[in-house]
């Protein structure tokens, strides 16, 4: 049976990895992902894990040097952050345009400038469009069991795409947190070794990479595209499956207390605990209010969303980053889109806060669903409003 | 691959969009690029091979006999073969109509 | 004879065309024939890393492939990093019994943009990392694909269309960044010049830099007659003329011991390769015996740090 141990979330992830059995990390160090490759570094060289550790030159060579490692069929991992993630930005495009399995996880981190190590999903949000799976973690738990299903889902033949799970920076990196560490049979019964369909072999020489003029273009993004889209089945089969062998449940968007609820809050990542914890507050005091965690950002779950939210009146989002001039929060502009042309649907409301490593507490949350419903009755002159901001 | 590069649809790529047929770009006849053609005189050959071993497109290829045949259906007129040649068996001539 | 090789002198070359037909390099492209006959050296048991750049463009144009052997292109300024994780990758899957058959060479491919400027640092990571690869530049003096640009190997005197030559300048006003001297500070087993002028000796330098255990450099001078401003048919010729003027003396660099591969007596003038190129075509003889200068000047120092041997192919 599994063991529940005390472990920072950051050696889990490693000791995850190192359950997958992965042959190839290629990684640069930046805070808050240092723990992650570290700890790796370290299993690697006592033997504890049989793989290659690549301690390339930058974060552009990390991501690089895992393109060719997933190229010959290695499975391949690493891990970034915030500026080293943007170093990383144009190999993203190609991992997951030449079907590259692999997964990273991404310490979430304000950008510069100015420089802020802290956490915030600055990075995440500009790497949307980068045609990687993304799945966003709550807390260290989930993390571990999404590095086993993501490496499933990635080299999943039906899929073959990059995954990303975002943590946050030090609110989840650097906590130690009591994890079910699941047993390694378990895992390699969940998790046989990867058996990419085309490889870089000299058996069967490939091209990969050829370039593709305007003629071609357009049908390899469709391509791509509903890749993409199609994966969110195998994304679903496989929480399934995992839930049932190792009893842990994992959905695309999850609720608290949103059933029927005219006012919900939605979040992602690790401030959902702290929202959750609102909630309880404000529904004891006799307020109709729930919660939404959106799990799973792409493919954009967009069925389940609309369903999540179809009877609230008041739908506010919490975004951990900025889209300056423009509608405010990445993540708050995709779920108004996404609801818009439904027949009924609530007012969103967008909130930008926890910028740069700033906390939000319980009152901090209680605040900002008062105000959401407050501008929801009022309006505002502004298309979103910034959290906690001093004048 | 069956269909014409201009009505490949989506779901006839390979994941990827690897190519997965070594060499194809042989298809693609590069021969009509030329305005000039090389013209090989055997009974000046002496089958030193440097037109074969310089040919950037490696269209030359070595006979049973020894000799060197050019593939003009690549061949894209450049001349090293005429200049590099030692023994002036290989001329260059315009191509016209 | 085998039947599958021809035979120049006591040497055997393969009849087989790993790069092949139908690729859509310039008229007279001098690359284009030094990738072919790298390739021919190298076999068919390779993994090819390619940059972004000329040989990508010409060789990949989908659905078509000019490449025999396995071969990926991702991005421009990676090359060097894809071929560690490639190398990194199949030797743990080897050591792990996952990866089926004979375990193949790496190769990294780029040009003189992609290793000298936008690329050094990921070659510098590789090369100082110690991966088992041969990385070869093919160099052909500018951004060419792109519509000759200049790079950091863009010869001194050289114009090009943003080094271009006008009354207020001579066209680069830097020298030629020495590449195969930052290669081999990084105390790397093999380093080599080389060019298709030259065909057995380049073949020798790529079979010897990929049988080399960790990280070789074969650095290959490659003259484009389109951004060169020269005649096609002279693609060959310009590219000995480089050797034999000094501009581009060929040698090896092996456990830091330098070794000139063609030992000549006495330098061609460099006028003899400048005025065959309309890239050069500017410039003044002052400037020329600047370059003269610079070359019998650079040559020497390369003499001596040589131990100079007999023979030229």
């Amino acid at each position: 049976m599994a063991k529940r141990v005390g472990i920072e979330v950051s050696l889990a992830i490693a000791e995850a990895a190192k359950l997958a059995n992965v042959d190839v990390v290629s990684a640069y160090p930046i805070t808050p992902q240092t723990h992650i490759v570290e700890h790796l570094a370290g299993l690697v060289a006592d033997g504890e894990l049989d793989a290659a550790f690549i301690p390339v030159e930058s974060e552009h060579s990390a991501m690089s040097a895992c393109l060719g490692a997933s190229a010959v069929g290695a499975r391949t991992f690493t891990a970034s952050a915030g500026q080293g993630l943007e170093l990383m930005h144009e190999v993203l495009y190609v991992a997951s345009a030449m079907r590259l399995p692999m997964v990273m996880a991404v310490a979430n981190r304000a950008l510069s400038a100015p420089i802020n190590i802290w956490g915030d999903h600055s990075d995440a949000m500009a790497v949307r469009d980068t045609g990687w799976i993304q799945i966003f973690a709550e807390n260290g738990q989930q993390v571990v069991d999404n590095v086993l299903c993501s490496f499933r889902i990635a080299e999943d033949h039906r899929v073959l795409l990059p995954v990303m799970i975002h943590l946050d920076g030090f609110h989840l990196t650097h906590v130690i947190e009591p994890i079910y560490m699941p047993e390694q049979d378990e895992v390699d019964k969940f998790l046989p070794p990867p058996q990419y369909p085309l490889p870089l072999h000299p058996d069967k020489p490939l091209t990969m990479g050829a370039f593709g003029p305007p003629y071609i273009y357009t049908e390899m993004k469709k391509a791509q595209e509903a890749n993409l889209t199609a994966a969110k089945e195998v994304i679903l089969q496989c929480w399934q499956e995992f839930g049932s062998i190792f009893g842990r449940d994992y959905s695309p968007v999850e609720g608290y207390h949103s059933e029927q609820t005219k006012v919900l809050l939605l979040t992602m990542g690790s401030f959902s605990e702290t929202a959750m914890e609102a909630i309880d507050k404000m529904r004891d005091d006799g307020k109709d209010v729930g919660l939404i965690r959106l799990r799973l950002w792409r493919p954009f779950p967009f069925a389940e969303i609309r369903q999540a939210v179809k009877n609230a009146e008041v739908l506010i989002v919490l975004d951990r980053a900025i889209s300056f001039g423009g509608p405010g929060g990445p993540v708050c502009s995709e779920i108004r889109s996404a609801l818009y042309n439904e027949d009924t649907r609530p007012k969103v409301i967008g909130f930008v806060g926890g910028l740069g490593g700033r906390d939000i507490s319980v009152s901090g949350f209680e605040e900002i669903i008062t105000r959401g419903i407050e501008i929801a009755r009022t309006g505002s002159e502004q298309e979103f409003e910034m959290y906690g901001v001093r004048e | 691959m069956a269909k014409a590069e201009s009505e490949l649809g989506w779901k006839d790529l390979e994941i990827g969009s690897i190519v997965a047929e070594p060499g194809s770009a042989a298809q693609y006849k590069t021969g009509d690029w030329k305005t000039q053609r090389p013209v090989l005189d055997e009974s000046k050959c002496n089958k030193c091979g440097l037109c074969y071993i310089f040919c950037p497109e490696g269209c030359i290829k070595q006979k049973a006999d020894g000799y060197y045949e050019i593939d003009l259906s690549y061949c894209k007129g450049c001349g090293i073969c005429a200049m590099e040649c030692p023994k002036d068996a290989i001329t260059m001539v315009a191509e016209e109509e | 004879m085998m039947a599958d090789k021809i035979a120049f002198g006591k040497r055997l070359v393969t009849k087989e065309e790993y790069f092949s037909s139908g690729h859509r390099a310039c008229v007279g492209c001098a690359e284009a024939l030094a990738v072919r006959l790298a390739c021919k050296a190298l076999g068919p048991n390779v993994i090819i890393v390619n940059a972004t750049g000329c040989m990508e463009v010409v060789s990949s144009q989908f659905p078509y492939t000019a490449w025999s052997v396995p071969w990926i292109h991702t991005l421009f300024e990676n090359t060097a990093a894809v071929a560690s994780g490639v190398e990194a990758g199949l030797k743990t899957m080897k050591r792990k019994g996952r990866w089926p058959g004979q375990e193949p060479q790496v190769v990294a491919m780029a040009g003189d943009g992609g290793t000298s400027d936008i690329g050094l640092q990921a070659l510098s990571g590789a090369l100082e990392r110690g991966h088992d690869f041969l990385y070869i530049c093919f160099d052909n003096e500018a951004y060419m694909n792109t519509g000759v640009q200049r790079s950091s190997a863009t010869p001194f005197g050289a114009a090009t269309t943003t080094s271009p030559a006008g009354k207020e300048s001579i066209g680069q006003v830097t020298w030629k960044k020495n590449m195969p001297a930052i290669a081999a500070a990084h105390d790397i087993p093999y380093v080599a010049t080389a060019c298709p002028s030259y065909p057995f000796d380049l073949m020798d330098k790529v079979a010897k830099g990929v049988a080399t255990p960790g990280p070789a450099y074969v650095h290959i001078l490659s003259v484009c007659p389109t951004g060169w401003r020269c005649a096609p048919e002279l693609a060959v010729e310009i590219g000995r003329l480089a050797v034999q003027t000094g501009i581009f003396p060929l040698y090896e660099i092996e456990g830091g011991q330098y070794k000139l591969n063609v030992k000549l007596s006495k330098l061609k003038p460099v006028t003899e390769y400048l005025k065959l190129q309309g890239r050069f075509g500017h410039l003044s003889e002052a400037t020329i015996k600047e370059i003269q200068d610079r070359v019998d000047r650079e040559y020497a120092k390369l003499m001596e740090k040589a131990t100079a041997v007999a023979g030229s192919s």
